[in-house]
């Protein structure tokens, strides 16, 4: 079972980007063995409501039962607690959040709100480090990455909001892991996506000093190819139960409960 | 076979206390993706005693002679690429004669100077004489210098590859950093400028926007840092190129520039 936490669908404003749409997402699943996907829609994390894409977004993947919508609340806009509330009602595996691109004080008092709302819910909050290298990006794409400050303010600032960060490195993921107590950083997961593998031991690294059960299998595709979380694993010979364990086990136990 | 054209390795004045755990781990790794050639380069001590992209002649006569001892030391598998400083240009010369009589197939060129500076002319030169290719690390575009490397993009590697067009440059790192579509563009008509697919950067539409620029026969596998990355390319391009198509991409291209006879059977 191969459970991808972190993947879109439609397009991209900045770069021609193929594999956009649903049928084109589930040929790369087919292609790289994932049993399920988590998807957010990506226009719509450009847009000035964000949470307008979501009646698409669910309504997508009522029609393939491996897509499972991980829609957008903006705390700072009218009616998201009817976004979160409808969330709950449909059964997401989470909600996402993406402050930088709402122009929204990341660790501000709208996301601490919307954290503490998600935590009574019993719903994981997304939230992406990055969408692209900052080297490359669009001269107009000017949102800023997710800072490691925001993240540790945001696990401390309610005791039941749960978060799934994407896109981090080991440098990243290191501050605020360590920058946090245990009871913290237990509610903290991560996808591998941005991660380096061998020959580097970044990831090695982590899943000894972290400990494996914080780690999630996500891709960020179709912005990156899904052959690169999978090359990652099969790279790392974590050993049959550890991997698992990133692949779907984790999910399933932590963010899905 | 497959060839892994922009491969690195460390030696005992770099930085990394680990360094033999680093060489170790990319043999391994290779081995597991089935890398039958890591053609490297080791740029002077990487930072310790000069900088990475400035390095001194006498950390690249360390770096390069670690090299060659790699290269004895695993004489299936690793292959060597020559770095020099064009700032020290008989002291480059020099260097290219040395190590390519010792056995290194290509010229590695840091971002010591940029790509289109005269200093590179005689290094070039150099490069058709001998029948190498010289690799270009690159920052895709890049217009202006920064801390640490100068600025050398690929629109100023094709004006260089424009002024030797007897010598095969090898574009580094295409998913290295910056924006690819930009060297991309600039790439089209320098027949003579390969690119390597190597870097951390694994975007959707990569692979598809170097197929369409450059075509397939001007295309390298490689890694750079990352190698869970440059699998991760060889595997979607299964799925974009026919198997002939793909073994070009894997070994025939990089087996038709650098010197005969310096991959087993080409």
């Amino acid at each position: 079972m191969r459970i991808d936490v972190n993947a879109f669908l439609g397009a991209y404003p900045y770069a021609r980007v193929p594999g956009t749409s649903p049928d084109r997402l589930l040929q790369a699943l087919d292609r790289t063995a994932i049993d399920e996907a988590w998807v957010s829609h990506l226009p719509s994390l450009f847009w000035r409501q964000p949470m307008e894409g979501n009646a698409w977004l669910y309504d997508t993947v009522a029609r393939e039962r491996r897509l499972r919508a991980v829609p957008a609340v903006h705390p700072g806009l009218a009616g998201w607690e009817a976004a979160l509330g409808e969330a709950a009602d449909r059964g997401a595996p989470a909600v996402r959040c993406d402050p930088p691109h709402y122009g929204l004080d990341p660790a501000g008092p709208e996301v601490r709100v919307l954290a503490a709302a998600c935590g009574a819910a019993s719903l994981p909050l997304v939230m992406a480090v990055r969408l692209e290298d900052g080297r490359q990006r669009h001269p107009n794409d000017r949102a800023g990455e997710l800072p490691a400050a925001a993240v540790r303010a945001l696990i401390r600032s309610d005791q039941d909001v749960r978060l799934l960060i994407t896109h981090a490195d080991r440098g990243f993921i290191e501050e605020v892991h360590f920058g946090s107590t245990p009871d913290e950083a237990a509610r903290i997961w991560w996808d591998i996506s941005w991660i380096w593998g061998p020959p580097e031991d970044h990831f090695e690294t982590l899943v000894e000093t972290l400990g494996v059960e914080r780690f999630v299998f996500g891709t960020g595709q179709p912005l990156r190819i899904p052959e690169n979380a999978v090359a990652k694993l099969d790279l790392l010979e974590l050993g049959a139960e550890r991997r698992a364990a990133v692949e779907s086990e984790n999910a399933r136990a932590g963010l899905l409960r | 076979m497959l060839i892994d054209v922009h491969a690195h390795f460390y030696h005992d004045r770099t930085p990394r206390a680990d360094w033999r755990e680093r060489n170790a781990s990319r043999l391994s790794a290779g081995d597991r993706i089935g890398v039958t050639h890591h053609v490297a380069s080791i740029l002077g001590s990487w930072g310790l005693t000069s900088p990475t992209y400035f390095p001194s002649p006498r950390d690249l006569e360390y770096g390069n002679d670690a090299l060659l001892a790699l290269v004895r030391q695993h004489p299936d598998r690793i292959r060597g690429y020559v770095t020099v400083n064009p700032n020290y240009a008989a002291h480059a010369r020099a260097e290219i004669g040395r190590s390519l009589d010792a056995g290194m197939v290509g010229i590695k060129l840091a971002a010591s100077r940029r790509a289109t500076d005269p200093l590179l002319d005689p290094i070039c030169e150099l490069a058709r004489e001998r029948g190498v290719p010289v690799l270009q690390h690159v920052w895709q575009h890049r217009r202006r210098d920064w801390p640490g490397q100068e600025a050398s993009d690929g629109t100023e590697l094709a004006t260089l590859a424009a002024r030797h067009p007897g010598v095969r440059f090898i574009l580094a790192h295409i998913g290295g950093g910056g924006d690819w579509q930009h060297s991309l563009a600039a790439l089209r008509t320098a027949s003579n400028v390969y690119v390597d697919l190597s870097g951390s950067g694994v975007d959707g539409g990569m692979l598809e926007a170097c197929l369409e620029s450059v075509g397939v026969e001007r295309l390298l596998w490689g890694t750079d840092l990352t190698m869970e990355t440059g699998w991760a390319k060889l595997r979607y391009l299964t799925h974009l190129l026919s198997p002939a198509q793909l073994e070009l991409v894997k070994w025939k291209n990089a087996a038709r520039i650098f010197p005969r006879g310096a991959f087993p059977g080409d």
